[in-house]
Formats: C-alpha cells, sequence, structure tokens
C-alpha cells in the first residue's frame, strides 16, 4: 500500500513537472530567446485552462459551451485563445523596452482574474468548471495516471523538439541578435517589433497548452486553482535557475523548482497548525530570495546558454536599453 | 442624479484615491527616470509602510497621523537597504533583470508582512468616521489630509529637485546620466536620495490607503497597475505629471462604475495605460520614453 502510494505520488509530480516544464519552455521563447518579460504568465495559463475547459466539456446550463469536442480540438483552441490574447498586448508594448511589457501583462493577468471572477456565463464563476474530460481517464486511478502522464510527456517531448530546432535555426539566431542588440538587428533589416510579436505569442501559446492540461488533469478548473502570482513566479525560478535561453535548462529548472516547492509543502504541512499559515509565506519568502540568490551568484542558471567560441566573452557586455 | 451626489459619491473618492495613487506615482517615475527601470515591487513596499504605521498604532499606542512619520522613515530605510542589498549588485546587468529582481521583491516584502501581520484585514482605528457637510459636498477630515499631505509633500519635493544642490543632481541624472557623471555627481548618493524620497512617497500612499480604507497584505499590490498608468500618462520623469496621471486615473477609475460594471473598476487603470503607450508614449507632459 505505501508503494503503491509512493508510485502514484511519483506520477502526481512527473505530470505536474511535465506541465511546468511545458510553461518554462514558452517563458524561454519569450525571455530566452526574445529577451522579453512576462509577468502575467497566470494570465495565459488560465486562459488556456477555460478555453479548452469550454470546448471540451459537455453542454452545461447557464454557461457557454461546453461543446463536447475532443480534447486534442480543446488543447488547439487553448493555444490559439492565448495568442489571442497576447497579440494586441504584444502589438501595442512591444515597440517599447520591456518594463512596458512587464506591467502590461502584469495587468493583462489582473484582467483575466476579474474576468473569470465575473463572467459566469463564460465560466461559471466560482465553482468553475468541472467534469472536464481527462484523456485516458475512464481507466483505473494508476493507469489513468500513467497514461496521462505519457501524453503530457509526448507533448512537452514534441514542444522541445520544434523549440529546440527553432533554436538553431536561423529564426532562433534572429531573435537572439534582436535581443542581444536590437539596433544592429534592425541596421541588418530585420523586423524587430514583428518579430518579437512572433516569439511573445508563441510563448503565450505554449502557456495556454499548459493550462489546458492542468485543467484536464484535476478534471475541474476554479478562480481559486492557482495564485496567480505564486505560479508566475515559479515559472519565472524555474527557468532562470534552470538556464534562460537553454531549453534543456527549463526543463531541468522546472524539475528542480517543482520538487523543492512540493517538498517543502510537505514538510510545512507536518507543522502544527498555528505555524502552518506562516509557514506557507515563509516559502514564498525563501523562494523570492532564492530568485535574487541565483541573479547574484549565477546569473546563467544551471545549464548556461550554448554560445559558440568567442561569443561568450562578449555576452557579459551586451547591454539593452 | 444631480451634481451633488456626483461629486460626493464620485468626484472627492476620486480625488482622494487620486491622491494617493499620485504619492506612489512620483516614486515610480523618479526611479524610472533615473534608475531607467520600473520598480515591480513599489506597490508592496506601500503595504509595508501602511504596516510599519500600524505597528506604531497599536505598539505604541500613538495616533495614525503621528505614526506616518514613522513609517515613511521606516520604509525610506528599507528601500534603501533593498537597493544595497539587491539591486546594486545588478547595476551593469541590462535592466530588465533589475525589473525581474523587483518582481521577487515584492513577493519577499508581502511575504513578510504576511507572516508578521497576518492575512487578516485590520483598520487603524474602529468605528464610522461621519462626512462633514461644506455647502452640501460631504468630505470627511481624513480625506482632506490625505490631498493636504499629497499637496504638501510633492511640493516640498519639487521645491527640493528644482532649487537644492541634490535636487538638480537627481534631476541631470534623470536627463543624461552620461553627462551628469562626467560632470563629477556622485551616482551613489543620487541612487539612495532616490530610494529615500521613492520610499517615503511609497509608504505615505499605502498609509493613506490603509486610513481611507483598510489594511491587507495585498493592497499595495492592487494599487500597481494604477500607479504606473499614472505615471505613464503623466510622462516619465514629470512629478507634476504623475501627480497629474494619479488624480486623472483615480477620479477614472471612480467614475467607471457609471458605465461598466463595478468588478472592472480595476480595469480603468489598465485601459488607460495601454492607451497611452498607444497615442503618446510620452505622456501628457512629455516625459521620457525608455
Amino acid at each position: 500500500m505505501e508503494f503503491v502510494g509512493l508510485v502514484n505520488y511519483a506520477l502526481f509530480m512527473a505530470i505536474f513537472i511535465c506541465i511546468y516544464a511545458l510553461l518554462a519552455l514558452g517563458l524561454n521563447i519569450q525571455w530566452g530567446f526574445a529577451g522579453l518579460f512576462n509577468a502575467g504568465i497566470a494570465g495565459f495559463f488560465a486562459v488556456g485552462a477555460y478555453t479548452s475547459a469550454i470546448i471540451s466539456t459537455a453542454p452545461a446550463d447557464g454557461r457557454i459551451g461546453g461543446f463536447d469536442l475532443h480534447f486534442v480540438i480543446g488543447w488547439i483552441g487553448a493555444m490559439l485563445a492565448a495568442g489571442l490574447v497576447a497579440w494586441p498586448i504584444g502589438k501595442i508594448c512591444l515597440r517599447f523596452r520591456s518594463d512596458y511589457l512587464a506591467i502590461a501583462t502584469i495587468g493583462i493577468a489582473e484582467i483575466i482574474r476579474l474576468v473569470i471572477k465575473s463572467e459566469p456565463v463564460l465560466t461559471n464563476g466560482a465553482r468553475g468548471i468541472s467534469n472536464i474530460p481527462r484523456p485516458a481517464g475512464d481507466l483505473g486511478y494508476m493507469e489513468s495516471q500513467i497514461a496521462y502522464l505519457i501524453i503530457v510527456l509526448a507533448v512537452l517531448i514534441v514542444a522541445y523538439v520544434v523549440v529546440e530546432r527553432q533554436f538553431n535555426a536561423p529564426w532562433g539566431r534572429m531573435m537572439r541578435a534582436i535581443r542581444d542588440d536590437e539596433d544592429a538587428a534592425r541596421a541588418m533589416g530585420k523586423n524587430v517589433e514583428f518579430r518579437r510579436l512572433e516569439a511573445f505569442i508563441f510563448g503565450a501559446a505554449l502557456m495556454g497548452l499548459g493550462g489546458a492540461m492542468f485543467a484536464h488533469f484535476n478534471r475541474s478548473i476554479t478562480p481559486e486553482a492557482i495564485d496567480p502570482m505564486v505560479a508566475t513566479f515559479l515559472i519565472w525560478i524555474m527557468l532562470i535557475l534552470g538556464g534562460s535561453g537553454n531549453n534543456r535548462g527549463a526543463i531541468l529548472g522546472a524539475a528542480v523548482v517543482w520538487i523543492i516547492w512540493s517538498v517543502s509543502e510537505i514538510a510545512t504541512d507536518r507543522l502544527p497548525h498555528e505555524y502552518a499559515v506562516q509557514a506557507k509565506y515563509l516559502r514564498l519568502f525563501l523562494i523570492g530570495l532564492m530568485l535574487q540568490l541565483v541573479l547574484r551568484f549565477r546569473p546563467e542558471g544551471l545549464l548556461p546558454e550554448p554560445l559558440r567560441g568567442d561569443q561568450r566573452s562578449t555576452k557579459s557586455g551586451a547591454d539593452r536599453h | 442624479m444631480d451634481l451633488f451626489e456626483l461629486v460626493n459619491f464620485y468626484v472627492v473618492p476620486g480625488i482622494v484615491l487620486g491622491s494617493i495613487y499620485a504619492l506612489g506615482a512620483v516614486g515610480i517615475t523618479l526611479i524610472f527616470a533615473i534608475l531607467r527601470y520600473a520598480h515591480l515591487a513599489h506597490g508592496d513596499l506601500a503595504t509595508l509602510g501602511a504596516f510599519i504605521a500600524l505597528a506604531a498604532v497599536t505598539g505604541m499606542g500613538v495616533s495614525p497621523y503621528v505614526a506616518l512619520p514613522i513609517a515613511v522613515l521606516g520604509t525610506a530605510a528599507v528601500a534603501v537597504g533593498i537597493d544595497k542589498v539587491f539591486y546594486e549588485h545588478l547595476r551593469e546587468r541590462p535592466k530588465i533583470v533589475t525589473v525581474m529582481a523587483s518582481l521577487g521583491i515584492a513577493l519577499m516584502i508581502r511575504a513578510v508582512v504576511q507572516v508578521v501581520w497576518g492575512v487578516d484585514t485590520q483598520t487603524y482605528s474602529r468605528g464610522i468616521v461621519r462626512p462633514e457637510d461644506y455647502f452640501g459636498i460631504r468630505i470627511r477630515d481624513r480625506e482632506i489630509y490625505t490631498l493636504l499631505a499629497m499637496v504638501v509633500l510633492v511640493g516640498v519635493l519639487q521645491l527640493f529637485l528644482t532649487r537644492s544642490k541634490w535636487g538638480k543632481a537627481m534631476r541631470a541624472m534623470s536627463d543624461n546620466p552620461n553627462l551628469a557623471l562626467l560632470s563629477g555627481i556622485d551616482n551613489k548618493k543620487v541612487v539612495m536620495l532616490t530610494w529615500v524620497i521613492a520610499g517615503g512617497l511609497c509608504a505615505a500612499s499605502g498609509f493613506f490607503l490603509g486610513i481611507n480604507t483598510e489594511l491587507k497584505a495585498m493592497m499595495g499590490w492592487h494599487m500597481l497597475l494604477p500607479m504606473f498608468a499614472a505615471a505613464i500618462l503623466g510622462g516619465v520623469g514629470r512629478v507634476e505629471g504623475a501627480v497629474l496621471g494619479g488624480l486623472i486615473v483615480g477620479i477614472a477609475e471612480e467614475l467607471s462604475v457609471l458605465v461598466i460594471p463595478s468588478e472592472y473598476k480595476a480595469a480603468m487603470a489598465f485601459a488607460i495605460l495601454l492607451f497611452m503607450l498607444l497615442v503618446r508614449p510620452t505622456g501628457l507632459l512629455k516625459g521620457k520614453v525608455l
């Protein structure tokens, strides 16, 4: 019994790591490739989760849908919806330095949170959307978890291969050129705003997909399912610790940070009740401190961005204005 | 609805809220212009200021207005400390790295507030204050104090920036950092002064939000977007612009209830922000665009 419980827990962790790795990959496209600061990851995540939920649940009273379509359509819809939300924001903000994008993405995440809370027609309000079909969900408990892990892992591998190919392709080199020296890239005839918009939308689409996979795994999505600030921040620390600009780093970071985060949750849950609440916030403090330490002592992360030869020496001097 | 009702229920609260935003936006605009990054922990620094004042009120039993200077000084010290410990060594790196660090700082400050003061909403003083009637316009004392404090603090700051040596140094750093450094301005002192001013104003902003509504751990974070909208609306680097922007955002938020559902009040600041970035990114008073 103990052993079965452990296996189930490991499966549960592995699925979450895959979902977070996908989110970190999305952020890597935005930050690692293009240097775009997205502080509203949770917003795109939520858009994806709700879109897929609406598309794939059975018809219900009092809200739009569900349309009872196949989950694959739901996931594609989630990617499209998240990309569609990202488009106007990127269109307006990417002409400026990334600081403006940071503020605007905080804003869009806030607006999405408001919409989810106050539009029951769309999201069923505080009760959220439940009975979201989980692919292979009618198997036994453990079999179903294994099956879902395989699906999530397959999606992650496909996403990784695609993103990694792009990293080495001309597109990836161009994105890094724009990131490191915008003026030089512009002088070479690159359409900086448009390319940044591409990266922003692709990244957002992956985040939407991550949200959809989360919703289907939990079989439900509610406004309280994730804490927007904590989720956004966790994904940031995953990417920075793992190594921004390195896709394997993003995945490694997701695994390391998620394991630390979950294990520390188990530890704080064992505390007596009067300390449990404080311990929860202490964890948040420590994860914030962890970012500061990584930024200070190992800014390149565990797996640094792969650069060729003499490029490495010039990187530290590259200051984007 | 008659004019008095409009003024009493929408314009007066709007001006009060706007004054609170203005206090924070001035700090944001100074940091944006002088240090050249968006400081995302500004809202949570305001929360900390509000709670330091609460600690003074409950710990020493003084009136909230006596606690205000304590909060201002305490928060200014914290702001300088945060800069020294966490931001200073990032100065040579791309500025966006400091923006990221400040997001982490926001989380850390909030966590400290939640650990020390808990997550329940609190107030400085109990009981309901009835507004006084001034020729049909009903205003509470604390609302007058909020507006007055904002005007006095920003006025003193403006005097300092235009008349004193260090104020001029700050403006020089904002206009042209290379030239300012060449002419012998001590960058470290300017940075420290900026944090003292921004931190102090931040605490005042949090304090007045707390005294006009209530204190909770998320109060500052929710102010972040309006404060940035105000700074950009007024023009980055323009103190008087930040005040103007703050008042416009505050009044617009209160008036927005008349046309859109009240749940979306907070969206008003975001709409203003995007609109300004779209049509006039330099802001009303022609500030910087980074």
